[in-house]
Formats: structure tokens, sequence, C-alpha cells
């Protein structure tokens, strides 16, 4: 439970990472590697938040015994 | 006191939804997701036991499994269909989130045709009886 929470702070911790960079790459310049950080940032974060998203249906599947 | 715990989470996350979407949008909205799924985990368990006592109570009762597994199936995709549509709603697609309503709308119906037809079944032999 511990680490599902973690999951929060990681996400956020992300999205100001790849705001930031997004904001010193534009200042120098280099749009282009401003957008594959924001895509990176953004196919990590859906990893965890899919795997998260497999966790609950799993859950709901076994509680409700939607087979 | 877990109600503290899903509270502070909800605080939590909201600020920091807060504070992402203004920069970056698409990641606010993975983090609402996160912060959905976390707080519904939490009670699952509980549900989960909640469940458990209405079984044994209708097993008691005499209600067939068959009405109750029907409900319970009928409760999960509500509750599933729900938290897809909010979080597209959320994200400001409010057209796939009428979709996915009317799509959980079709799959609870084909759930519940059964107990219709049996509803009027009996009814049907009620008035046999009575004519």
């Amino acid at each position: 439970m511990g680490s599902s929470i973690d999951l929060i702070f990681k996400i956020a911790g992300v999205g100001i990472l790849v705001a930031v960079l997004n904001a010193i790459l534009k200042h120098a310049g280099k749009e282009e590697q401003g957008h594959i950080v924001t895509l990176a940032g953004l196919a990590i974060v859906f990893m965890w938040v899919i795997q998260l998203l497999a966790t609950l249906f799993e859950q709901v599947k076994s509680v409700f015994r939607l087979y | 006191m877990d109600v503290l715990q899903i509270v502070a989470i909800g605080l939590m996350a909201t600020v920091l939804i807060g504070v992402l979407r203004s920069q970056r949008p698409e990641l606010a909205v993975l983090l609402s997701v996160a912060a959905g799924v976390i707080l519904f985990l939490l009670v699952l368990g509980k549900i989960g036991s909640i469940v458990g006592i209405i079984t044994d109570l209708s097993a008691r009762a005499g209600i067939s499994m068959v009405y109750l597994g029907t409900i319970m199936k009928i409760i999960g995709i509500a509750y599933i269909a729900e938290f897809g549509a909010q979080i597209c709603r959320d994200a400001g697609e409010g057209a796939v989130a009428t979709k996915i309503e009317f799509a959980a709308k079709i799959l609870i119906m084909v759930l519940a045709v059964p107990i219709v037809v049996a509803v009027l079944q009996s009814l049907l032999k009620l008035l046999g009886e009575a004519g």
C-alpha cells in the first residue's frame, strides 16, 4: 500500500521534472528535444498507471465475480 | 483511521494535480487516474467483506445465487464504467465519456434480461392460474 501512494509522488515528480526540462530546452533553443522529453515522461508514467489499472480491474473482477 | 488516510491522499493528489495541470495537462490526467485507483483499492477489501456478508445472508434466505451474481456483476460494471467515464470527462472528452456510459448501459441490460424474463414468466403463470 505504501508503494501505491509513492506512485502519486513519483508521477508528480516526473511531471515537474519534465516541465522544468522542457523550459530549459526551450530556452536553449532545442524544442525538438523538449518534445522527446515530454513523450518519454508520458510513456514512463503511462506504464505505471496501466499496471495500477490492471490491478484495479483484476481486484474488481474478483470482488464482483465479473468473469 | 482509514478515513484520515483517504482524505490525506485525496487532498495531496488534488494539490499535485493543480500544480501539474497548467504545465503538463496529460500528466495531470494520469495522476488523477492513479489517485482514483489508489483510493478505490484502499476500500476494495472492505467492499469484498460486505459482498461476502450479503452472499451469506442471501444463501440463508434461500435466494438463488444466479440473481445475486447478476446484481454483483451489474454493480461491478457500473462502477468500472463510471470510473472510466469520469476520467474521460475530467480530461475534457465528454463525447467519449458518454459512449462509455452508453456501452455500460447496454451490457447491464443484457445481464438483466434473464431476470426480466423470469419476472414476466411468473407473472404470466399467475395470470394463467387466475384465468
